[in-house]
């Protein structure tokens, strides 16, 4: 089945992230296919490259970036929540784009489910 | 019943439009998600889809008139919601549960909007293919 | 029609508004802090046990490990699931309601 998945919180205030991932991880490994993650809200800080956990400490930006590259998935932050925020392309993270909030309708409308993870 | 409705209406449209719903639940300005929400309302109107949006628990207070932001000097995006008729945005319910538990009556919002029970917005919930909730 | 709720009942109305737009034979399930809700013996139990006869519930179990539930402690008729059983509610029951 298509899945699309909206992250609408960052990596470390809240667990919303590392839900999405697992959700995510756990759709590709049964064999669904997730046709986007678009990220909105503080969800764009998921793709800040400057952000520098401790090392003992999940690193969510690097997951969702390696996860992208194993499975060619596409991981979209939303252009104007990531202006707000201060990420932009001389930050974004491997892994991720930076597109409108089109990307997310598109990936609604072509997937058969949609699931929102945030506060 | 209601499931034959949903079939007879879907066969009525594209297949390219699906049933979007917003599902709003929290008061504007204490925190950014009301101001994204009709964000991403207003693009996917611009996509032709099917849209509904739903006030519910403290998301009735984010279409209350008389919002005067100046002395908190932020954007007041309440008039932003009398501009959602022209991109055919129209469905807009409230739920009369969430309404009458904050002392607020159809009068009091800024834009014509169907008051709901909880129990028909369920229903109407389960109609939609993307429910959205911010 | 599936629900996700992931906000405790203590702290937020999420579970209570959930609960108020639910339909016989939807499923619910509780993440995140909304584990909490699943648990025997606090003061919401006996109204999420209530529901156990009306709506298929389910928790994630990680969440419940992550904050020191055993599985013994929670209300009969609640199933727990990992990530994969989240992933089959989503395909099998939706269209999804997060009760953010």
């Amino acid at each position: 089945m298509k899945l699309g998945v909206l992250v609408n919180e960052g990596p470390f205030t809240h667990q919303a992230s590392d839900s999405a991932y697992h959700f995510v991880k756990a759709a590709l490994d049964k064999g669904h296919e997730v046709s986007r993650v678009f990220f909105y809200y503080d969800g764009v800080n998921n793709g800040n490259k400057l952000s520098a956990p401790q090392s003992d400490d999940r690193n969510l930006v690097k997951l969702w970036g390696k996860m992208a590259e194993e499975h060619d998935l596409d991981l979209v932050v939303c252009v104007a929540a990531a202006l707000r925020r201060g990420v932009s392309d001389e930050n974004l993270a491997p892994g991720f784009r930076i597109s409108g909030l089109g990307q997310l309708i598109e990936a609604a409308m072509e997937s058969e489910r949609l699931v929102v993870f945030g506060d | 019943m209601a499931e034959a409705e949903t079939l007879d209406d879907f066969d009525e449209t594209d297949e390219d439009v699906k049933r979007f719903m917003f599902v709003n639940r929290k008061a504007p300005y204490g925190t950014i998600y009301a101001l994204e929400v009709l964000e991403m309302v207003l693009i996917t109107g611009a996509f032709d889809q099917d849209v509904s949006v739903a006030f519910l628990d403290d998301g009735v207070f984010q279409i209350k008139k008389g919002q005067d932001t100046k002395a908190v000097n932020m954007k007041n995006f309440s008039p932003t919601y009398r501009a959602l008729e022209g991109y055919d945005i129209e469905k807009l319910y409230v739920e009369r549960e969430s309404m009458e538990a904050r002392g607020l009556a159809p009068e009091d919002f800024v834009v014509p909007v169907k008051v709901v029970s909880a129990a028909e917005l369920a229903d109407l919930m389960a109609e939609q293919d993307v429910i959205i909730s911010g | 029609m599936l629900h996700l709720v992931n906000k405790s009942p203590f702290e937020r109305i999420a579970l209570h508004s959930c609960l108020g737009h639910v339909r016989e034979g939807d499923s619910i399930l509780l993440y995140e802090d909304g584990i909490y809700a699943a648990r025997k013996g606090s003061a919401t139990t006996d109204r999420v046990a209530a529901a156990t006869g009306k709506f298929k519930l389910y928790v994630l179990g990680p969440d419940l490990a992550a904050r020191g539930i055993p599985s013994d402690q929670v209300i009969d008729g609640i199933t727990v699931v990992d990530y994969g059983g989240f992933v089959d509610l989503v395909a099998e029951v939706g269209p999804v309601q997060s009760w953010l």
